[in-house]
């Protein structure tokens, strides 16, 4: 690889990684035609590990940092001091394809700074998506972040070759927005998320494509002063309303050249991690984002417990759980028990009257669980009750904090 | 399998002989299949077999295909585990798969759902030890192009935990099917030309060619895509054991970012806040915010240049008419003509609709036409090029056009020509019959009133006796709306 694009792949892909998303899930399954090259496996796959734990699955990048917005929390702000770089469009494709061809990754996830205009931009990054459909027959996954300022019919064009299409929120509120990202505009990106959630329902039901693997967002954490359970109350209305597939929570990272406006201080990952615990609960789990909002002290997470454990020490009352008889929707709210171990537990007790070693084969966090349960030969006499079941029960201290 | 492993007939009632059951190495799934279909159907209990592996290590040699036994009826989730605990290298797989199958057929058919079961729970996680090795192989196998030669060619060499480069070559043929691979693995190779899938001997990891012209650029991708604020290596590790590095170049940067992380990170939080850079480019700031098409010729030149979102078209057909026009007449789509010259209504269902307006009064010239998705779509039939209505998504991807358009020409009066120019101007599907007549667009409501009438393809599709008839309320429906219009234009 020629040192120019070396240097230019440094410059964007730094600037590229404070994007958490990396997934290249969802898209159905499909493989290029004969000329082509490309698969989609459904869940997607993590090609490598970096030492911060993430998963390099995609290839991310900027298409050009320079950047006409001036948000605080980015480093490619307008006013920041960082190095700038531009690759056209046959550069992001011939290194996609390259990438890919060795197996180090299974697509694109481009994004970019604003360079002339949203529109402009926006026409860029699609030439790419298509040139790599089209003139390559690329059938890997490609996800493409949609710029909500540029106009509608640019983002009607890119689902036609996304398979997924997100729309950063940013921020979760208007105050926040107009604070530190004076360029961006609530309504626009609302308008642009409410487009390609129609448009992705209308296409499903015409068994045509358009971003089909569906769309998300990312919100930062920490910049602002936002509680969790405005985040996780913010994220419901998103799965709701507009039919996201994922939120993404960012926790607010220092970067190079950090702007004057924000404090610069160790990113909270606990939190983080939480917040995506919460995320979890509301989609899989079936809590309400009032039910999270409950647990929670202030509004913001515990960062000791994680927000189902909470729950439950907080709802004592509805506790111990029978693993034999209570329903579906009363298991997945017993600490320990995922989603998974509850499918088998229900599965299992038509056949058997479930022991405690039945369960402990059927989960991996028994030990959480267990005050919480009744099988066939135990029952957590008076433990739910006990004052000091919070501390028994709080994790060793995790490796989430920066030294 | 050979002769050797023949059983011999059922004993009766006597004790059961013992069964040495001898298989090839590696995953064999089909010598397994054939000899639990004969234990079966001799009634052969497992506490009675003993499996063991072949000698001689042929794992690629022919061996005589055993004469094939009656297949065995198994519970689904039994044949679907089967295959996927084969390859595990265990040597008691054999045996306890045999136990699962004898225990499904003698009075336990909903085993597998028993998960909890000690033999079930195993299996389980002899089917995920699989999976994962399956999918750690598809993620961090990593190919080298061969230099020379002719077409791209490419080399990978791997070492999985378990016998599965059978298993695992499969996902490769069909993401990298245009492309000449081989895959060397301790056990054998996997080879694919670009049609055929062969496999062969072992190899080395002296058979990859040293180095690719792309590693270095995936090396600094890897390193650059780290972020040193958020150093987590018990994460990586958990999902990029060690034992995988010494094959995936990228790791050899480990180390190295691990070391230079809390520094890096120490000095980002310490550094003061630069002074912001001193470019506030105010012009392109201001130009940015106005990039909106600013005329209908803008307008235009960014439909005619998009191109279609739905395929075949020859070329968008913008409206045509006078920016200020009273009426606006919005149809469907182009057809197959208006597609050829680029002009909307000008084949048979345009012509209709010039002689229905004249009749009505309506000067063509003076009015505006255009349609609500401004490319042709088709099947091709023979030679024929058959219109196809779109669907209500496609409608929606050309609305935003239709919509900023009717802005610029904005007209007292627009007309609805059909249920796609419905659809586009209201977002909802109206029945014709029920709303034909003066509507109001609610969205357009504070901008111009609306009227809805049939597309006059409609009509060209009437049997004749019904056309008459039809064509007459046309231009009843036409007179009224020159009418409104001139009132509204007053």
């Amino acid at each position: 690889m020629e040192e120019v694009l070396a240097k230019k792949l440094r410059i964007l892909a730094d600037a590229a990684k404070y994007d958490a998303s990396c997934s290249s899930s969802g898209a159905p399954k499909r493989a290029a035609g004969k000329d082509g090259i490309g698969s989609t496996t459904g869940a997607g796959i993590c090609h490598a590990y970096t030492p911060d734990g993430r998963c390099i699955s995609l290839l991310k990048i900027l298409l050009t940092n320079w950047c006409l917005f001036d948000c605080a929390y980015c480093v490619n702000r307008r006013s920041s001091n960082v190095p700038r770089a531009k690759f056209s469009v046959e550069e992001v494709v011939n290194l996609t394809l390259n990438f890919y061809k060795r197996n180090y990754i299974e697509g694109l996830f481009l994004s970019s700074g604003i360079i002339k205009s949203p529109d402009h931009t926006m026409e860029l990054m699609t030439r790419v998506a298509k040139s790599l459909r089209r003139d390559h027959g690329f059938a890997g996954y490609i996800h493409l972040k949609s710029i909500p300022e540029a106009s509608p019919w640019l983002i009607e064009e890119a689902g036609l070759y996304a398979d997924r299409l997100s729309i950063n929120v940013e921020l979760p509120t208007e105050a926040s927005l107009s604070r530190l990202a004076p360029e961006k505009d609530g309504a626009a990106i609302q308008g642009a998320m409410a487009q390609i959630g129609e448009r992705i329902i209308q296409a499903k039901a015409e068994k045509r494509r358009f971003a089909p693997a569906g769309h998300s967002t990312q919100v930062i954490v920490g910049a602002d002063d936002t509680t969790d359970a405005a985040l996780i109350s913010k994220s419901e209305l998103l799965y709701g309303s507009v039919g996201l597939k994922r939120v993404y929570y960012s926790a607010f990272s220092p970067i190079p050249d950090g702007s004057q406006i924000l404090p610069l201080k160790a990113p909270p990952l606990a939190r983080e991690h939480r917040l995506y615990q919460a995320d979890w609960l509301l989609r899989y789990y079936e809590f309400t984002a009032e039910e999270v909002a409950s647990a929670s002290e202030g509004g913001m997470l515990a960062l000791d417990i994680d927000p189902k454990l909470a729950w439950a020490l907080k709802n004592r009352d509805r506790f111990p759980v029978d693993v034999n008889k209570a329903d579906r929707e009363m298991l997945l709210r017993v600490p320990g028990l995922g989603a998974r171990a509850v499918d088998k537990i229900v599965k299992a007790r038509r056949h058997a009257t479930l022991r405690l070693d039945d369960v402990a084969r059927l989960t991996s966090s028994l030990k959480r669980a267990r005050p919480f349960l009744i099988a066939a030969d135990h029952r957590p006499v008076g433990l739910t009750d006990r004052v000091d079941l919070r501390a028994k029960l709080v994790e060793p201290a995790r490796q989430l904090s920066l030294f | 399998m050979g002769e050797r492993d023949l059983l011999p007939p059922p004993s009766a009632g006597e004790g059961i002989a013992a069964h040495t059951i001898l298989l090839r190495p590696g995953a064999d799934l089909t010598g397994f299949r054939d000899a639990a279909r004969r234990l079966v159907a001799h009634g052969v209990p497992p506490g009675a077999v003993t499996w063991g592996i072949e000698s001689a290590p042929s794992l690629f040699g022919g061996g005589a295909a055993p004469a094939s036994e009656t297949p065995l009826v198994l519970p689904r989730a039994v044949a679907a585990l089967i295959p996927g605990v084969v390859p595990h290298r265990d040597p008691e797989r054999y045996g306890l798969l045999y136990t699962l199958i004898w225990r499904s057929l003698h009075g336990e058919r909903h085993l597998m759902e028993v998960a909890s079961d000690p033999l079930v729970h195993r299996l389980y996680r002899m089917s995920k030890a699989i999976g994962r090795d399956l999918h750690k192989m598809h993620a961090f196998l990593r190919f080298r192009r061969v230099e020379g030669g002719e077409g791209e060619r490419y080399v990978a060499w791997f070492e999985p935990d378990h016998h599965i480069l059978e298993a695992a070559a499969p996902f490769f043929v069909r993401r990298f099917a245009g492309m000449a691979w081989t895959i060397l693995t301790p056990e054998g190779r996997a080879v694919w030309d670009g049609t055929t899938l062969t496999y062969g001997p072992p190899g080395s990891r002296t058979d990859v060619p040293e180095g690719d012209g792309f590693e270095a650029g995936w090396q600094t991708y890897y390193e650059t895509t780290f972020n040193p604020a958020r150093v987590n290596p018990k994460a990586m590790k958990a999902e990029m054991p060690k034992k995988y590095w010494h094959n995936m170049p990228e790791t050899a940067s480990i180390p190295a970012l691990l070391r230079g992380a809390a520094d890096r990170t120490a000095q980002m939080i310490e550094r003061e806040p630069t002074v912001p850079a001193r470019r506030e480019p105010a012009r392109a700031v201001a130009a940015m915010a106005d990039q909106d098409p600013k005329t209908l010729a803008e307008l235009n030149a960014i439909i005619r240049r998009t191109e279609p979102l739905v395929p075949g078209a020859t070329q968008a057909v913008l409206g045509e008419g006078s920016v200020g026009a009273t009426l606006a007449f919005v149809g469907e789509q182009p057809g197959d003509q208006e597609d050829l010259k680029g002009r909307p209504f000008i084949g048979p269902a345009g012509q209709l609709l010039s002689r229905a307006m004249a009749e009505a009064g309506i000067d063509r010239e003076a009015s505006y036409l255009t349609n609500a998705v401004k490319h042709f779509k088709f099947t091709l039939r023979g030679k024929r090029r058959i219109h196809e209505k779109p669907t209500a998504g496609e409608v929606s991807h050309y609305r935003w056009w239709l919509d900023r358009e009717l802005e610029f020409v904005a007209p007292k009066l627009v007309v609805a020509l059909g249920a796609t120019a419905v659809l586009a101007l209201t977002g909802k599907s109206i029945p014709i019959t029920r709303a034909r007549g003066p509507f109001r667009f609610d969205r357009h409501d504070d901008r111009f009133q609306g009227f809805i009438t049939v597309h006059p393809s409609y009509l060209l599709r009437l049997p004749d006796e019904a056309k008459e008839e039809a064509y007459a309320a046309f231009v009843d429906d036409l007179k009224r709306i020159a009418a409104l219009g001139a009132e509204l234009a007053a």
